[in-house]
């Protein structure tokens, strides 16, 4: 006590009253461990810092109102039974009482405890509420934002050499959902990449592993879902063909887009002809590209509005939107008074295919016949006359040729 | 529109006193219709090309200038329907002139714009002239080439013309058409419509405007009147005829008043300028 009041020589005497009646109160109950009073007795004081610099200070009453409000200090801060405090006290082990969480981190990306504390994510440790409490940083409508502290621009996600995808979140339509209606359901990071067992994509357990994605999304776009697994894309992806898209391949993982939108309609075309090169390359000969490609007009027919977006299905499914037999009602979707003759159009139609289109072929042949001919004739006449004229107004007026040779 | 020789009460006589004398070689009515056609025209190149090459750079940019697609079509169809009214007045006053007035020489003979025998005898004398085989032939109101501008253009209102009614009511035309021909119309309205665009912005151009006896332009189509010198040089067999006919005192015109010149050379040098910025975006589009 002596020693103590000793230490306390240039303090000021509340202080020493404060001390005073915790060591009171330390002797009257030596076996209880300590309670949340005890210790903000210093704590609460929010410029207290150890010597390195670290803030030591704890709001007690937001500590109270959190998830381990109704815990000890001493619960956490095991290793801190005295006072004076030990030189150096142990760090906090969430493991003691989170073993489940802690062992899906250790297999996921987050799994280098030095990089990623539980803090990183849940926040300041003494202020962790249960993630339906608004205040929490993994509440659904928080979960980016917290996600985004290291995946966004200049994040430290980028020093470990992946993308900025948080402004692409905040764009999307998810994040709009999100952001600005405030839906719970609008997916967040966690609803796609889970939450403690975060895998890379490249990992087949993974819910972003292309195999994974339809399900994934699934999750929510129940129907279309269904409608994908039945469609081309989705048998082949089941069959292990895994050039097939996925959802994420024409929708982006994180900047999706509302489809109706122009600039997904401007986007998407060339996607689908990665893989069909051929079918892109004969449809911008036709007017629908030629349209759509200029902007401002997007309502022209792209991929998806002939083959249908998730059930992509060949022609000679009964089903297909371009079966013989549905093309009216397809082409008739756009084109009023579409008819049978109507949908003899073709258009994927190469008029450099002679086998294909012999008809076409000979059209295109004809007209760049009669075009070449008539302009090589033409420029060559010009080009003659051009010289002779010349010649001629210099020989007739002896000069630069005047008004009129 | 009655013809030149016909039309006395158009044409009146060169103020005594001096100065060269000026004779018609338009009526109005011819000026006006190429007007129409040469604005429509290039209103219709201006918002055709872009179309036909969308994947170039200048396309995007171009279509974005007049508001985007939809734009475009827009002027595009309006400009198509302007010429389409224009060549239908034409080939009515064609007919009405050769059937109802019984007016001479509108499809046979020296004033007719339907090609004979001189014109092919022309043309071999014009392209030995060029090499310097021969002397320069005589040409009457309408040269070989300007015969063939004229076909061509005729030809092409016809094509052009069909193929893009045949796009823009496609169901309707699908009753009658086969189904390949839907996709040949696009084709051939692309195909003529370049070739419209590289004929009229480069040799109609230089032939009739800015070859060195016409450099830089040949007002004769904006003012209808010219210099009888002038005349008398380019067409020598047609000066001769009005001459022997005595009807040299009914073509002559007044001279053009500087306002007129004026107003024609802002729109006609206007004119040349955007045909030939089309022209080197469409040779940068088809051999970029």
């Amino acid at each position: 006590m002596l020693r103590l009041l000793r230490r306390c020589d240039g303090v000021g005497l509340g202080w020493t009253l404060v001390l005073l009646g915790m060591a009171v109160v330390l002797a009257c109950s030596p076996a209880r461990g300590w309670g949340q009073s005890e210790c903000l007795a210093c704590h609460a004081d929010q410029e207290m810092k150890d010597a390195a610099g670290h803030s030591l200070a704890v709001n007690g009453e937001k500590f109270g109102q959190s998830i381990h409000g109704s815990l000890s200090c001493s619960d956490c801060h095991a290793d801190v039974k005295t006072y004076p405090h030990p030189e150096k006290v142990a760090k906090v082990q969430c493991v003691t009482c989170h073993a489940s969480q802690e062992s899906e981190l250790k297999g996921s990306v987050h799994g280098d405890g030095q990089e990623h504390p539980c803090t990183s994510c849940h926040g300041d440790a003494h202020a962790i509420f249960t993630k339906s409490d608004r205040r929490s940083a993994v509440y659904p409508l928080n979960v980016p934002t917290t996600c985004g502290h290291c995946h966004g621009n200049n994040g430290m996600a980028q020093k470990h050499g992946l993308p900025s995808v948080y402004p692409n979140y905040t764009d999307s339509i998810h994040g709009t959902a999100l952001n600005k209606e405030g839906l719970l359901v609008a997916a967040n990071c966690q609803s796609c990449h889970g939450s403690h067992h975060i895998l890379s994509r490249k990992d087949p357990q993974s819910p972003t592993f292309k195999a994974n994605i339809p399900n994934t999304c699934g999750t929510c776009h129940a129907k279309i879902n269904v409608e994908f697994t039945e469609g081309a894309h989705g048998h082949a992806i089941a069959a292990g063909k895994m050039k097939a898209p996925v959802c994420s391949d024409c929708h982006t993982a994180h900047a999706i887009l509302q489809p109706t939108e122009a600039k997904f309609r401007m986007q998407s075309t060339p996607i689908c002809g990665s893989c069909h090169k051929d079918k892109l390359s004969t449809y911008h000969d036709t007017f629908h590209s030629q349209l759509g490609l200029l902007g401002g007009y997007v309502e022209t027919a792209r991929c998806w509005d002939c083959h249908g977006a998730h059930d992509v299905l060949p022609a000679r499914n009964a089903n297909s939107p371009i079966a013989p037999a549905n093309l009216v009602t397809t082409c008739g979707r756009c084109h009023a008074g579409a008819n049978l003759k109507f949908v003899q159009y073709q258009p994927h139609a190469n008029a450099r295919d002679r086998k294909m289109n012999p008809a076409l072929y000979y059209v295109r042949l004809f007209m760049n016949l009669l075009l070449a001919g008539v302009l090589t004739f033409f420029v060559i006449h010009t080009i003659l006359w051009l010289f002779r004229a010349r010649m001629e107004q210099v020989r007739s007026k002896a000069g630069d040729g005047g008004d009129h040779a | 529109m009655p013809e030149l020789a016909e039309a006395p009460q158009e044409t009146r006589k060169q103020e005594s006193g001096g100065g060269p004398r000026y004779i018609k070689r338009f009526t109005l009515g011819q000026r006006w219709l190429h007007a129409v056609l040469f604005t429509t025209f290039l209103g219709l190149a201006a918002t055709g090309l872009p179309l036909r090459f969308s994947e170039s750079i200048w396309a995007r940019a171009m279509a974005s200038f007049v508001g985007g697609f939809g734009a475009i079509l827009f002027v595009h169809k309006f400009c198509a329907i302007v010429l389409t009214g224009a060549f239908l007045v034409h080939v009515k006053d064609i007919f009405t002139r050769a059937l109802v007035h019984r007016e001479k020489g509108v499809f046979w003979g020296n004033t007719s714009m339907v090609a004979n025998w001189k014109d092919v005898k022309d043309l071999f004398a014009h392209l030995r002239y060029f090499v310097g085989l021969g002397p320069k032939p005589q040409f009457e109101r309408y040269a070989y080439w300007e015969k063939f501008d004229y076909w061509a253009v005729f030809w092409g209102m016809l094509v052009i013309g069909f193929s893009g009614y045949a796009m823009w009511f496609a169901p309707f035309f699908a009753h009658f058409l086969p189904g390949w021909a839907l996709n040949a119309v696009l084709v051939i309205h692309s195909e003529e419509g370049l070739l419209a665009i590289l004929f009229i912005f480069s040799i109609h151009f230089v032939n009739t405007h800015l070859r060195p006896g016409s450099f830089p332009m040949d007002m004769v189509i904006f003012t209808g009147v010219e210099r009888e010198d002038e005349f008398r040089h380019k067409r020598p067999m047609e000066f001769a005829r009005v001459l022997r006919d005595g009807k040299l005192e009914a073509r002559l015109g007044e001279k053009p008043q500087t306002w007129q010149l004026t107003f024609a050379r802002v729109i006609g040098f206007t004119a040349i300028a955007i045909g030939l910025i089309l022209l080197v975006l469409t040779l940068t589009a088809y051999f970029g």
